[in-house]
């Protein structure tokens, strides 16, 4: 996973409530068991004239021209809200996207982003307004805060366990099976408590 | 980071009764291995991991590229529900481009980690969050985790269950555990008594529309009142369903004697001596008089009526005898209110039953148990469906299905002229293969009127299955109190 420091970069703005993980990649988009080949999914139902031809929407902010090399995505309340697919985040990232920031996130957007290097940010709705359009946007992990041309720096927080995952670029799986032995012994203990959670 | 203080944070649950803990903190706590010095974050062992097809293919891939094994899979269930075909005579070919694919590998890596699978014939397959509750997978007390959004559902069995994506469910599977954030806590209240033809479904439409899909944001939401407690346990599961929608990390019932009633004898719930053990440690779990929440919210569920959508987001919910909201109405921002109106092609100050429907769809993990089908059918008995409505009912089980033909209600189905279908996901997403088609209106049992889910720019009207089935029958979003009794 690429480590998360700073990023500067022009920010596409999306502000709007909702944005689910159905828009940001719809299932039949989807394709094959795996986490790549997505990116041409990202927002296709907002993205393109003719999903099936995949026609661009001119009038969709991905594709004016200033925001083609956009790294930052501005959204709006409960961002990445309903199913539960990862592969809203990889397609994000496999676009090119490193941060997103918006007043709210749904939870397991929010737990997807983390393990992907995908940074989330939570800032009130009237930061992201300030920000929109006065490009470029820098997103700084190290200091926890966000600015753009006269604009910030707005802090944000972000619990410690997260933001060390997203600074070292750490494999989630892997820095879980450190607590191996913990785990084990919570088990031998439980399995004594609570017989019939364990199945045989 | 801190170090977690591994072993530390075991619970002493006899200190715990004399101090107001809510149903969340206890389970939380037991289930806690260790913790970030401010509590912000846990290490919290994982009792369930269930998988599908569409989701849990990823994560066992990825598991098994690590060379990393399952390590306890007993406690892992995997189904086939997502992708696979409802369409009677079914095989691994599905209309979903690619579909195949998903079932053939997660079939083959389920195997290879000794997964327990409910394959596409098997008598126990079906949806994920109905098989769950079926076979006591789900247990009170339990953590149960699955790559799923609606995995809530399993919080009406007073267990805490939440969806979570495909690489903390590679973690879950890894370790027994995931460490997670704390999320906050949160009770609502639905006072007084629900009026006939009102069901769990229009209970929690309502409180989504009051209080907004980012109402439940971030927080273990605990269902009480009158009407929880009156309230059977597959309308739980329904209500509890729908918290995600709420933007919660999960919904949570505290158990009672109906749930007990529910789990005993079930296939994976305790049997033996273990029942009367389980029983008795489950008689602590409920939230302490006086427990603090973060936030708590008080509902009259006496004065909800039948609800249903008219925009693309589950809280654009009005009564079924409504209109179309102003935007003041609306309580949304005028961008979203306008585009919401425009994808569904409606005005202002329509009325609700003016609208025609094209498809009428009784299923998903929301309402597609047996007493929801017996419900529906209690309105289609001796009608049919309005001439050009296409009608589909898709059971949540293949077990469901059993029961469902045992009683007759099959028949009921399909002589009111809907298509009587085999167990999954079905219609409820729209993946690329079957669909409601392009810009069809539907009214629609399931979860989400997100835009394109159920189709191409369909356009889907959440509610009930009774209103569905009354719709169905009247070609028009129709009031299920009119033809019921």
């Amino acid at each position: 996973m690429q480590p998360f420091t700073t990023v500067t970069s022009v920010a596409a703005p999306l502000i709007r409530a909702n944005v689910d993980t159905d828009a940001i990649i719809p299932s039949r988009h989807i394709k094959t068991v795996g986490r790549t080949g997505l990116a041409v999914g990202l927002f296709a139902g907002w993205r393109y004239s003719d999903p099936r031809e995949e026609v661009p929407n001119p009038d969709f902010v991905l594709n004016q021209a200033r925001y083609a090399n956009a790294r930052i995505l501005l959204g709006g309340d409960n961002f990445g809200c309903g199913s539960s697919r990862e592969h809203a985040v990889w397609a994000l990232i496999e676009y090119g996207f490193r941060a997103v920031i918006a007043p709210s996130f749904a939870p397991i957007f929010f737990g997807n982003s983390i393990r992907n290097g995908l940074l989330p940010v939570v800032l009130p709705a009237s930061c992201i307004s300030e920000m929109a359009g006065r490009d470029p946007v820098t997103v700084d992990l190290t200091q926890c805060q966000v600015s753009a041309p006269g604009v910030g720096p707005f802090p944000f927080d972000l619990e410690p366990l997260a933001r060390e995952m997203l600074l070292e670029g750490l494999d989630s799986v892997g820095v879980a099976l450190k607590n191996r032995a913990a785990i084990g012994a919570f088990i031998e203990r439980d399995a004594v408590a609570r017989p019939w959670i364990y199945l045989s | 980071m801190s170090a977690p203080r591994v072993g530390s944070t075991l619970p002493d649950l006899m200190a715990d009764s004399a101090s107001r803990l809510s149903l969340f903190e206890k389970i939380w706590r037991q289930h806690c291995i260790a913790q970030d010095s401010d509590e912000s974050s846990a290490v919290v062992a994982i009792d369930r991991v269930f998988l599908h097809e569409r989701t849990g293919s990823v994560a066992l891939k990825s598991l098994a590229a690590r060379g990393t094994p399952v390590l306890d899979p007993k406690r892992v269930f995997c189904t086939m529900d997502h992708i696979v075909d409802t369409l009677p005579g079914r095989g691994d070919e599905t209309m979903m481009p690619g579909g195949k694919q998903f079932i053939v590998e997660t079939r083959a890596a389920a195997r290879a980690a000794g997964i327990r699978l409910f394959d596409i014939q098997d008598p126990e397959q079906g949806i994920v969050h109905v098989v769950s509750a079926e076979l006591g997978i789900a247990l009170p007390g339990a953590t149960v985790v699955c790559p799923d959004s609606h995995t809530c559902t399993q919080g009406a069995l007073g267990a805490l269950a939440w969806g979570i994506g495909s690489t903390d469910a590679e973690e879950a599977l890894a370790t027994g555990a995931l460490r997670m954030r704390k999320p906050k806590s949160m009770r609502v209240w639905f006072d007084g008594h629900p009026a006939v033809g009102v069901t769990a479904k229009d209970l929690s439409l309502a409180l989504i529309a009051r209080h907004g899909s980012a109402g439940g944001n971030g927080c273990v939401v605990e269902y009480s009142g009158a009407a929880i407690d009156a309230m059977d346990i597959e309308s739980r599961l329904t209500l509890c369903n729908l918290t995600t929608e709420f933007s919660a990390v999960t919904g949570l019932i505290a158990p009672d004697e109906k749930t007990l009633a529910h789990l005993a004898g079930r296939r994976f719930a305790p049997s033996g001596e273990q029942w009367p053990a389980a029983v008795q440690s489950w008689h602590g779990l409920r939230s302490d008089p006086g427990a603090a929440f973060d936030l708590e919210l008080r509902v009259d569920a006496a004065a909800i009526a039948p609800m249903v959508t008219w925009g693309t987001n589950p809280a654009h919910a009005v009564a079924v005898t409504g209109r179309v909201p102003s935007l003041e109405q609306s309580g949304t921002s005028r961008e979203a209110y306008e585009r919401a109106l425009s994808y569904m092609d409606l005005q202002p100050g329509v009325a609700l039953s003016s609208l025609k429907i094209d498809a009428a769809f009784i299923g998903s993990c929301t309402n597609s148990r047996l007493s929801d089908l017996r419900r529906a059918a209690s309105v289609l008995k001796g009608r049919h469906v309005a001439p050009g409505v296409r009608a589909i009912c898709v059971p949540g089980s293949t077990n469901v299905k059993k029961l469902a033909e045992q009683e007759g209600l099959d028949e009921v189905f399909r002589q009111a002229g809907f298509e009587w279908r085999e167990a999954g996901c079905s219609m409820c997403f729209y993946a690329g293969g079957e669909s409601f088609g392009y810009r069809q209106r539907v009214v629609s049992s399931t979860n989400r009127n997100f835009e394109s889910r159920q189709g191409p720019e369909t356009r889907t009207h959440l509610a009930s299955p009774e209103t569905v089935a009354a719709s169905a029958v009247r070609g028009y979003i129709s009031d299920p109190r009119e033809l019921q009794g």
